[in-house]
């Protein structure tokens, strides 16, 4: 956004960090104890980890480049 | 955020779906703690943005206009995003499921020239003009009866489809996870009525462009696992030649030179002018709701690349929208292991079972309805009317939904839902703040209070929300206790889309069009759409009429309804402005092409040029079309 204040995207980065952290921590969770849910499909690619993975790194991004203090300069 | 889902007029249709609510069917999916976690963080904050955006809300600029400080970014996502709505997610899935890429057109042809036109055109009038909606441009240009026509018309339309957005949402949160109705109502309400009322239109675009990166978060993976498992493209168009021995599903263009060549039931004309041309252009040009985003731009550049933008990611938005639908049509399996073939939502109505035991209420019409409009096998239509464990139907509408199930454990299927919830409630937020800023600029004060400071007028903006959301909730009971209803609402959008777009072009590209022209053009037109509506509505034989065609299906009727809508108003207003007396050019300034001098804007390099980007996207369009043709 223009102008001064928190950009969405910095909103955007704490989003991503907190989903892909809980995401990938489940997929980690589930790689480990080998409990996938019954009725998913392709669960051999471990989707949630690196979907969770994926989405926290972005996030992390986000919130570095965004973040209020830096923005405000 | 209904404005271009014309699935209402489909076999199949959302129309119906308030007829799920009479089913017995268990939810399609169980959320997890993990999911309810994802879900929670979502409102956490939605609310927490809405309590920052406060402080930044305070004068009428700030709180209808969002201070006119977004970027070309913001404002482009935000603008795509305002059309993104979770029923037009998992209706167009539900429509690629039906009649394959042939839907693509409302995501290709029936967005991405309007959006360029919008953008490289007719931007620079209503953004050089300052208006605050399109009905103030409609006041600038025709006068005051114009705009009140205008802004009465969209405010009610506005707050009817809210209504509609919060009981669709509450629908499928009860169809896919089991919610009960009340409490999704009351949430979401009270969720926008918070956000919007806090920070305005800022508020509502942020969380645009938040549902814009959920939806993809939430969406993406559905067809990339789906292709995976369907051997890529390749491997999908097999199984689909395959199993439904025909190619049709895969072309555009190719079958839409007969009404009764391609299952939609439309001719390439309608695609061409009633589609691409008068809806599209109707839409995307001159809906408020849209319009208002990129209104908010910081300047006039930006405002331009705004749709620019939003067009790039519009040509995207099939990948998780029409391909899902594709896939599901070879993917999609009964827990038994068969194939799930998904019917229409007049089938899955009549094979309800009953709430009390396990017995198809009414198995004669279940039957007739099994045998005259699926192709399910005889043995899988026994097990439906036997009622047999696992035979349950679900509709088109739900392959979306039953394709998130399929790939998505724990959390991600909470990702997927809350992209489905943020879609709903942005659609929502989206409709209140249109209308909150319609009712205070173009209603309240030009007719009931002029004098009125600043802070009364973001006070009286405050408070149209909250009446808003009241409206809306009345109306989606309303829609929950008259089914038929629905129908109406969503055809109520569809009345004033093509007039309005004669009279603002007529007035934007013509000098000579006089006010009283353009208020009669716009009444006229109205009246022909509606006269149109009610006419089929009650001979259905004389969409032949209408359509041109006796092939002709209920989509085609309502491309031409729209056709014959624009044609009328532009006629009336070009026979009404020969025979009265037209404004001086003078006055015509930053209204009209030809009598406008737009204000020289700094070069910039090549990359940051919206004419580079724009050919670029029309490339990308075309070459997309031959691709698929």
């Amino acid at each position: 956004m223009h102008g001064s204040g928190i950009p969405i995207w910095f909103f955007i980065g704490v989003l991503l960090v907190a989903y892909g952290g809980m995401i990938f921590g489940y997929g980690v969770f589930e790689w480990a104890t080998g409990s996938y849910p019954q009725a998913v499909q392709l669960t051999n690619l471990h989707t949630p980890v690196w979907w969770g993975a994926l989405l926290f790194l972005l996030g992390v991004f986000y919130v570095l480049k965004f973040r209020p203090a830096r923005s405000s300069k | 955020m209904l404005g271009l889902v014309p699935v209402s007029a489909t076999a199949g249709s959302f129309s119906q779906l308030p007829a799920l609510l009479a089913l017995s069917a268990a939810p399609l999916a169980r959320l997890r703690p993990l999911d309810i976690a994802v879900i929670a963080i979502y409102f956490v904050m939605v609310l927490w943005i809405g309590f920052y955006l406060k402080g930044r809300s305070n004068t009428s600029e700030e709180f209808f206009m969002a201070g006119r400080e977004m970027t070309a970014w913001i404002a482009g996502l935000s603008f795509v995003s305002a059309n993104l709505g979770s029923l037009e997610l998992m209706g167009w899935a539900g429509s690629a499921y039906q009649y394959g890429i042939l839907a693509t057109h409302w995501y290709w042809i029936g967005a991405i020239p309007a959006m360029i036109f919008l953008g490289l055109v007719m931007m620079p009038f209503y953004y050089v003009s300052k208006t605050h909606s399109v009905p103030g441009y409609l006041d600038l240009r025709f006068g005051g009866a114009s705009r009140s026509l205008a802004a009465i018309s969209f405010a009610t339309e506005m707050v009817l489809m809210s209504g509609v957005n919060m009981f669709a949402m509450a629908v499928v949160m009860k169809v896919v996870l089991g919610w009960d109705i009340t409490f999704s109502i009351l949430v979401s309400s009270v969720a926008v009525a918070l956000y919007v009322g806090l920070g305005g239109l800022r508020s509502a675009i942020f969380n645009e462009v938040l549902q814009f990166v959920l939806i993809w978060g939430g969406a993406l993976l559905v067809p990339i696992l789906g292709l995976v498992q369907a051997g890529g493209w390749n491997g999908l168009k097999a199984r689909i030649l395959t199993n439904l021995h025909s190619d049709s599903y895969f072309h555009l263009w190719r079958d839409t030179g007969h009404f009764s060549a391609n299952p939609m039931g439309v001719h390439w004309t309608g695609i061409v002018f009633g589609l691409g041309f008068v809806i599209s252009f109707g839409y995307w040009t001159t809906d408020f709701l849209v319009v208002q985003r990129v209104l908010a731009a910081h300047n006039l550049r930006a405002a331009r690349m705004a749709p620019i933008i939003g067009s790039f990611f519009k040509m995207a938005v099939p990948f998780i929208v029409i391909l899902p639908g594709l896939l599901g049509l070879v993917l999609l399996q009964n827990p038994d292991g068969s194939h799930r073939q998904l019917v229409g939502e007049d089938v899955v109505k009549s094979c309800a079972a009953s709430t009390t035991e396990d017995k198809i209420q009414d198995p004669a019409g279940c039957s007739t309805a099994l045998s005259t409009k699926t192709s399910l096998s005889a043995e899988a239509q026994q097990k439906v009317l036997s009622a047999a464990p696992n035979s349950e139907l679900h509709s088109y509408n739900e392959a979306l939904p039953l394709m998130m199930v399929r790939y998505c454990g724990p959390g991600l299927l909470g990702l997927g839902i809350t992209a489905l919830i943020a879609g709903f409630m942005s659609g929502m937020a989206g409709n209140v703040s249109a209308f909150s800023t319609v009712w205070t600029y173009d209603i309240y004060k030009p007719l009931i209070n002029k004098k009125g400071s600043d802070s009364h007028y973001v006070m009286v903006g405050r408070m149209s929300i909250l009446v808003g959301v009241a409206v809306s909730i009345g109306a989606a009971y309303l829609v929950m206790h008259a089914h038929g209803i629905m129908d109406y609402v969503q055809a109520l959008f569809s009345f004033f889309i093509a007039p309005l777009l004669g009279a603002i072009l007529m007035g934007m590209f013509w000098k000579r069009a006089t006010a009283p022209a353009g208020f009669l053009g716009l009444l006229i037109g109205i009246v022909t759409s509606v006269s149109l509506f009610v006419w089929v509505k009650f001979n259905p034989v004389e969409l032949s009429t209408v359509a041109l065609s006796p092939d002709a299906k209920p989509m085609a009727e309502n491309l031409y309804r729209a056709l014959w809508a624009f044609l009328t108003t532009v006629i009336v207003i070009f026979v009404v402005s020969l025979f009265t007396k037209p404004r001086p050019v003078a006055e015509l300034n930053g209204l009209v092409y030809g009598a406008t001098i737009l204000p020289k804007e700094d070069p910039v390099p090549f990359y940051k040029n919206e004419w580079m980007w724009a050919i670029l996207v029309v490339i990308i369009f075309a070459v997309l079309n031959i691709l698929f043709w």
